[in-house]
């Protein structure tokens, strides 16, 4: 060993390798621990992996620092909030509302707010690091999924990461519930709206989980228990799994000069990604609590108590349960049937119950499917342009849209009052929305990556636009074009090659052809689906062409005219 | 797109027709001859561009000054956030403009806060970006299977382990073992479930309305809520909508509950207005009274449109119309609101001498 570590006391233990190795207070303490742990090799490890750099990285890490957050302000309000729905008259100094009746909950977050000095400030801070916890797991999401980031070895942490974003709604949902103002309570009996709807049980079910009639008083203590001890747990161990993995695959990176599939490029953890992650963490921590002290969220105390009989016109639920809402309010009411003295609603079951999990069973079944079609057993570090998997990345638009058309329904009654627009109009242009927007999506975003992919040839075979015009002696006109260098050629001209479909190898071992079966054809069929638009990169051989070929104009006009043709 | 090379990644022929230097372009993949290669190759780490505080003392001086001060500034953030606690007091309001909340505790205890995290977080970030290194490093990726050896001895592992414990060999146990654990983890979760709740039985198909609960065995008035008064019928003036609970609903054991179920909506309409004869026979001289629970998923239906009749639940816009029976006219909502009989007592006060015919509320399996 070059340098002495501590770990170098592991191999004689004497009192004078110790401390010659240690000179530093810290250095002993060290020592100390390593003499017990052994745990300085581990740690010189994890200190040197190197991490690239790129600002879509952070989002993941926006998810980890506002859910650390949001944890730590709430075990604060643990200590103030009375999870009960036993009733009370209120007796605290918020004025306009002395004297009400409301349930302990209630009454205990009214405490939080005007009478723990600071406590506002970590209601606020809980709240808003809940929503940009959501926000941000959404975002960190669209990344991993719009660079293929989920391809294999990944798939497991594809996998963790979507379990986390449906617990996180969950938890989310919980949080809101517990204050028992007339928001939360009214979003409680739609849930147990929904949840009577469950076939055969659903009314056992709901008489179990709230203790009998709503509300009950055992809702309130029975989804403190769930938000505080067992959501967190889960989150946090499925967390710390996901964090694991990302350390055992190392982090992918984009494809850039000198970046390959087996390689990293980026900076080491100490001290450089310490410093910068670090310190990122009290960025996130100081916007949050900017946000919190400047805008108020979730004022309670202008709701009044949960009453079951009390009307709130205009309510909404957090942003992140606003699509389960616009279902809600897009399905139409005779989607429910009667039989035989039995009644089953499926289409608040659909847009409800469904509809949740199903996004999320969606969402993570994607890379394997996925995988099925492209046949792509390969490792993947270097992630993809979303531009250049054109199928993929229109697939993605197309599933957010649909996800909008379902969150902006929710607000059907506001963009009719707004509008001047009659709601029945409204909701029936979200319903057919729903399933032409789509489509729209998914063809728009798919022409807008090709003609992307070909302004990319474009640039590598005639260079960059420079804007200066030259005349040539002939008295033509044109622009000239600068050639790339070959660092930003690279970044355009890089890409694997997709994995064809082994379908027309249709011979056995033997030689002898037999028929592609029926699920190979329709992978077939799918995989032609995927790439069949692809534009692959140019090849040294197409720009030597380029530059030969009087500044490329035919040759382009070719690539034009040959496309034309091959698509009809 | 005709050709994408074949499926290993290989790549097409050219056409014979195209020389070497007349490639076609729309064919992707395409392999020059001469020795050009069939793809770019990765031209490696671009050079290192040194920053100015690498090559600047006085520019690495600087850039440690700007950390510094951002490190001054958090620290006197956690002070000011300190005093502010302690000399504020609570209650003390302010106005200011754009912002909702004005309490002046809330807003510097936030804001010294926000400063005193947010430079720790700058200047660490600033620091790692200007004095720490900027050169990129490289480290290799390793397959992340095991060797086939690994995988071996690993199977060899747990193949010893088998035979150790004699599992194989002897069914009877992993039977057994298999039925002891499949059914061990039951017990705990029969405990759990069967002690969360009561049954439902009927309890979703009554309400307060129902003659279980009269007291002395008359039928109850209806109260104006929350007042708790009764209703004359010529209190119920056309257009004039009331929100009614049952006579004696706040003294049950568990009165939200029972406002859930039996909350009411009392609304007046000309006689001759009301389309359905069940409507008219249930109410009096016009005087109508529904469930105020949306059939949907049950919030409150409050929003009484005088004009139209309509009655819309605020929460996903089901509209019911009162002049029909309640029916859905518009919304995710499929059936009416059930209807409450009423009539008067001796005293001129209305009363429900009837329970709801059906189940109140949103659907459920048993409902009928
Ligand atoms: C990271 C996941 C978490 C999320 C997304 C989350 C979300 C929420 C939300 C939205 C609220 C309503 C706040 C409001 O009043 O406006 C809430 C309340 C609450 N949360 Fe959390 N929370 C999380 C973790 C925790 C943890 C770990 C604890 C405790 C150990 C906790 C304790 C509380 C308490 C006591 C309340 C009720 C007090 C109040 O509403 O002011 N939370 N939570
Ligand atoms: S609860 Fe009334 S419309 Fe949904």
């Amino acid at each position: 060993m070059s340098t002495r570590t501590t770990d170098g006391l592991r191999a004689g233990d004497s009192r004078s390798a110790a401390t010659s190795s240690s000179s530093t207070k810290a250095g002993a303490i060290a020592g100390w621990v390593d003499d017990r742990t052994g745990l300085a090799k581990g740690a010189r490890y994890i200190m040197s992996k190197v991490f690239p750099d790129h600002w879509s990285f952070m989002l993941g890490e926006v998810a980890m620092y506002s859910m650390i957050i949001t944890l730590i302000t709430g075990v604060f309000l643990t200590f103030w909030f009375v999870p009960s729905a036993g009733h009370v008259e209120y007796n605290g100094s918020y004025i306009p509302l002395k004297g009400v009746q409301m349930s302990e909950a209630y009454a205990s977050t009214l405490h939080i707010s005007f009478d723990v000095r600071g406590g506002l400030l970590i209601r606020q801070i809980h709240h808003w690091g809940a929503l940009l916890f959501v926000v941000a797991i959404v975002c960190h999401m669209f990344r991993v999924f719009f660079t293929g980031a989920y391809r294999k070895p990944r798939e497991i942490n594809w996998l963790i990461g979507t379990m986390l974003a449906m617990l996180a709604l969950i938890e989310g949902f919980a949080g809101y519930s517990l204050p028992d103002d007339l928001l939360s309570g009214t979003g409680l009996r739609a849930a147990q709206g929904f949840m009577l709807t469950i076939p055969v049980i659903g009314s056992y079910f709901v008489y179990f989980l709230f203790g009998g009639t709503f509300p009950g008083e055992a809702i309130i203590p029975r989804l403190y228990s769930v938000h505080i001890l067992l959501l967190p747990a889960i989150i946090v161990g499925l967390f710390a799994a996901h964090l694991i993995l990302v350390m055992v695959h190392k982090h992918t990176q984009y494809p850039g000069p000198g970046r390959t599939n087996e390689n990293v490029v980026g900076f080491r953890l100490m001290p450089v990604y310490t410093a910068k992650a670090g310190g990122f963490f009290f960025i996130v921590f100081g916007i949050i609590a900017l946000i919190s002290s400047l805008f108020s969220i979730n004022s309670i105390w202008n709701y009044g108590p949960y009453d079951p009989t009390a009307v709130t016109a205009g309510s909404q639920p957090d942003w992140y349960m606003g699509f389960a809402d616009g279902a809600l309010r897009l399905m139409p009411g005779w989607t429910e049937v009667s039989f035989g003295g039995f009644t089953f609603t499926y289409g608040i079951l659909l847009g409800s119950l469904v509809l949740l999990p199903l996004v999320y069973v969606l969402m993570g079944a994607y890379p394997f499917v996925e995988q099925w079609i492209t046949g792509d057993q390969r490792e993947h570090h270097l992630l993809e342009r979303p531009r250049n998997a054109d199928t993929r990345t229109a697939i993605g638009v197309a599933a957010i849209t649909a996800y909008c058309v379902l969150w902006f329904a929710a607000g059907n009654d506001i963009i009719a009052t707004h509008l001047s627009l009659s709601i029945n109009d409204i909701t029936w242009f979200f319903r057919i929305l729903f399933f032409v927007g789509p489509l729209l999506a998914f063809w728009v975003t798919k022409r807008i990556c090709l003609a992307l992919q070909r302004a990319d040839r474009e640039k590598v075979l005639h260079g960059r636009e420079t804007g200066e015009i030259v005349r040539t002696a002939d008295g033509r006109f044109y622009e000239r074009h600068e050639p790339l260098d070959e660092y930003t050629r690279w970044h355009l001209v890089t890409g694997e090659p997709p994995v064809a479909l082994a379908l027309d190898s249709g011979t056995d071992h033997n030689g002898v052809r037999r028929p592609a079966s029926k699920s190979e054809r329709r992978r077939a069929k799918w995989a032609r689906f995927f790439y069949k638009d692809n534009i692959p990169p140019v090849t040294p051989a197409e720009l030597i062409a380029a530059q030969h070929d009087g500044h490329g104009h035919e040759a382009v006009a070719e690539i034009e005219s040959g496309e034309t043709t091959s698509r009809h | 797109m005709t050709t994408h090379g074949t499926p290993d990644g290989a790549h097409t022929p050219m056409n014979d027709e195209h020389g070497s230097t007349a490639v076609r372009l729309d064919q992707g993949h395409i392999q020059g001859t001469g020795g050009i290669p069939a793809q770019f190759q990765n031209p490696g780490l671009p050079p290192h561009v040194e920053r100015m505080s690498d090559i600047d003392p006085k520019a690495a001086k600087r850039a440690e000054l700007q950390v510094a001060s951002m490190f001054i500034l958090s620290i006197l953030g956690s002070l000011a956030c300190l005093v502010a606690y302690f000399v504020i007091p609570t209650h003390q309001q302010i106005w200011i403009p754009a912002i909702e909340n004005g309490n002046l505790s809330h807003l510097a205890i936030g804001l010294t806060l926000a400063i005193s995290t947010f430079f720790i977080g700058a200047g660490a970030v600033h620091w790692a970006k200007t004095l720490m290194p900027d050169q990129e490093v490289v480290e290799e990726r390793h397959p992340l299977h095991s060797t086939p050896e690994e995988r071996q001895a690993f199977a060899r592992a747990l193949a010893e382990g088998d035979a150790a414990a004699q599992l194989s060999r002897r069914p009877l146990l992993k039977m057994t073992l298999a039925g002891a654990l499949g059914l061990f983890a039951i017990p705990p979760i029969v405990q759990l479930v069967g002690g969360l709740g009561p049954l439902p039985g009927d309890d979703l198909s009554t309400t307060f309305w129902d003659s279980k609960y009269w007291t002395n065995g008359k039928a109850p008035r209806l109260m104006r809520d929350p007042e708790m008064t009764p209703i004359k019928a010529s209190d119920v003036t056309i257009g004039s909508v009331f929100h009614v609970l049952p006579e004696g609903i706040m003294d049950s054991e568990h009165p939200l509950d029972e406002k859930g179920k039996a909350a009411v909506l009392l609304m007046r309409l000309h006689p001759d207005q009301i389309k359905s004869q069940k409507e008219r026979d249930w109410g009096y001289h016009g005087i109508v009274a529904y469930s105020k629970i949306c059939t949907h998923v049950g919030c409150p239906v409050g929003l009484y449109e005088q004009t139209t009749h309509h009655l819309l639940c605020p929460c996903h816009q089901s509209t019911f119309d009162v002049t029909d029976d309640c029916k859905v006219i518009f919304g995710p909502a499929h059936r009416p609101l059930p209807q409450l009989k009423i009539a008067v007592d001796a005293e001129g006060y209305l009363i429900a001498e009837h329970g709801f015919a059906e189940a109140v509320g949103p659907s459920f399996w048993e409902r009928g």
